[in-house]
């Protein structure tokens, strides 16, 4: 085993020990992540004036570009659980990478809807193949594609394993992808919108922006110690320290 | 209050503004209630095996092979 | 038969569209290109199928040969078998949507390169399932994002070759796709095989 794993870490490994740990984090990740929420949304659809070019119709950026970073953000972290899982053959990383993958399609769906509902107003259409938009769809089947893997093995862990493995694959194609279809907007002549005319963002809209990033970045944190804590539970069903908790909860 | 309805009126666009919130919030509750539904059929079911093997050590299972 | 699939697809697109000539130039290039990857879809999951039932992929992996090669030459019997036909009626196919004859050289040296790309791309995909409960859905949804650039680099070439562009650059992106593939996809073949008949 390597030596320069702190223990700390190699103990993090356990599943029991994770299920504590993973109790104690969320609740402070959710409780962060409704407060910074919560004052990054007042800023957002409050404080923050109306855009000059798009009205009031630009507040949908503060949750469009925020899931839209984690869509992307939730992938590479999957991608690197999904290597430890393989090269390590680490339970936890398989837990973590699994579940991560839901979190990131839902942000990659509210993506899509809400860039939708952004575009119809701005760009007088619900949908468009630029680069972006065709890259985030490529990304939710991404997505759904690791899920649909994981859950086609009666066996979890190899399930586990095979969707790893193509989350690898799919991290690889990402920027593939991205790549080609800038190159196929270029081609076909396709309108390359800007989605603000300036190009620096007032800092009345920046802060509310970024405060909505470390928001979804801390519910990415608390739903991923929240659906890590559920899958061990299913995992480790035959542990004594899963039955001393089922054992506890019987009263609910 | 004339700021509150200018408020929920964003602008006039309304009509999409709103609705891609209501999208957000959807999605992350669904993302939220999901996994605690999972975990208590989950320990139900854990708690519903348990019984099962306790009753079995209570009761030894009488042969049933008929000659 | 995939070939009589691909037909079958090419020839319903004028029904759906209307006979026009214009716009059956138009999408003649695209439709031969998406037709040729549904039809080899089709066909990826018999790659490994039989040899699962009878369990000679099992030996396969037990084998002292390098898996890889040998999975590599599988891929390339399966591309003879599956693609190569579907390239020798290609032009028939873009004949009957009235390809101008100055884009097939682009369409068949695009086929003739996309459709191995997709073959190994399809391989890695199809071990990776091998052995389970396997849905058509599942392997579709999985290979999209993969070849979504092959697609647009190879229809992009022929679009180009109708315009009367150069068309040499999205090629050679294919062809160096190729290359990196030809060598990459059998070693992931083999990996993905190990992870899903291993337990």
């Amino acid at each position: 085993m390597s030596t320069w794993i702190p223990l700390w870490l190699h103990k993090l490994g356990s599943p029991p020990t994770f299920y504590r740990f993973a109790g104690a984090v969320r609740p402070w990740a959710m409780g962060l992540a409704l407060l910074f929420g919560v004052i990054g949304l007042y800023g957002g659809l409050v404080l923050a004036p109306p855009d000059y070019q798009q009205g009031d119709a630009y507040r949908i950026i503060f949750i469009h570009v925020p899931s839209a970073w984690m869509s992307m953000f939730i992938y590479a972290a999957m991608g690197v659980a999904a290597f430890v899982a393989l090269v390590w053959r680490m339970k936890l990383a398989e837990v973590v990478a699994m579940e991560s993958a839901p979190i990131g399609a839902a942000f990659t769906f509210v993506t899509l809807v809400t860039g939708s509902l952004w575009g119809k107003p701005m760009w007088g259409t619900w949908w468009t193949w630029d680069a972006r938009l065709t890259s985030e769809l490529v990304l939710l089947f991404l997505y759904l594609g690791v899920i649909g893997l994981y859950h086609a093995f009666e066996d979890r862990r190899q399930g586990a394993r095979a969707a790893s493995f193509l989350a690898i694959i799919g991290v690889i194609n990402v920027p593939i992808v991205h790549y080609s279809v800038t190159w196929w907007n270029t081609l076909h002549q396709g309108s390359t919108v800007d989605i603000f005319g300036h190009s620096k963002m007032p800092w009345d809209m920046l802060w509310p922006l970024l405060l909505m990033t470390l928001a979804t970045k801390a519910y990415y944190a608390a739903s991923l110690c929240h659906r890590a804590r559920t899958d061990l539970l299913a995992l480790e069903g035959g542990k004594d320290w899963v039955r001393q908790i089922a054992e506890a909860e019987a009263g609910r | 209050m004339s700021s509150l309805q200018h408020f929920f009126a964003m602008g006039g666009y309304a009509g999409y503004v709103w609705p891609a919130y209501a999208v957000f919030f959807a999605v992350l509750i669904a993302d939220n209630v999901a996994p605690r539904l999972r975990r208590r059929r989950i320990l139900r079911e854990l708690r519903g095996r348990l019984a099962r093997q306790a009753a079995r050590v209570r009761r030894p299972p009488s042969s049933s092979v008929t000659p | 038969m995939p070939v009589l699939y691909a037909v079958i697809v090419a020839v319903l697109f004028p029904f759906a569209l209307g006979p026009d000539l214009a716009l059956l130039q138009r999408i003649a290039g695209g439709v031969v290109l998406v037709t040729v990857l549904l039809a080899i879809l089709l066909a990826l999951d018999a790659m490994f199928a039989s040899d699962i039932e009878d369990g000679s992929l099992e030996q396969l992996v037990l084998a002292p040969q390098p898996l890889a090669l040998m999975l590599g030459m599988k891929v390339l019997a399966h591309w003879l078998t599956t693609a190569l036909p579907l390239i020798v009626i290609a032009p028939l196919l873009a004949g009957m949507l009235h390809l101008p004859t100055a884009a097939m050289p682009a369409l068949l040296l695009a086929l003739l390169l996309a459709t191995p790309l997709l073959s190994l791309l399809g391989a890695v995909l199809v071990a990776l399932t091998a052995g389970t409960r396997r849905s058509g859905m599942l392997l579709a949804l999985m290979l999209l994002p993969l070849c979504v650039p092959v697609v647009i680099f190879a229809a992009g070439a022929v679009a180009a070759a109708q315009q009367g562009l150069p068309w040499l650059a999205p090629i050679a992106w294919l062809a160096a796709a190729l290359i990196l593939t030809v060598v990459l996809a059998p070693l992931a073949c083999a990996t993905a095989l190990r992870i899903a008949l291993d337990s």
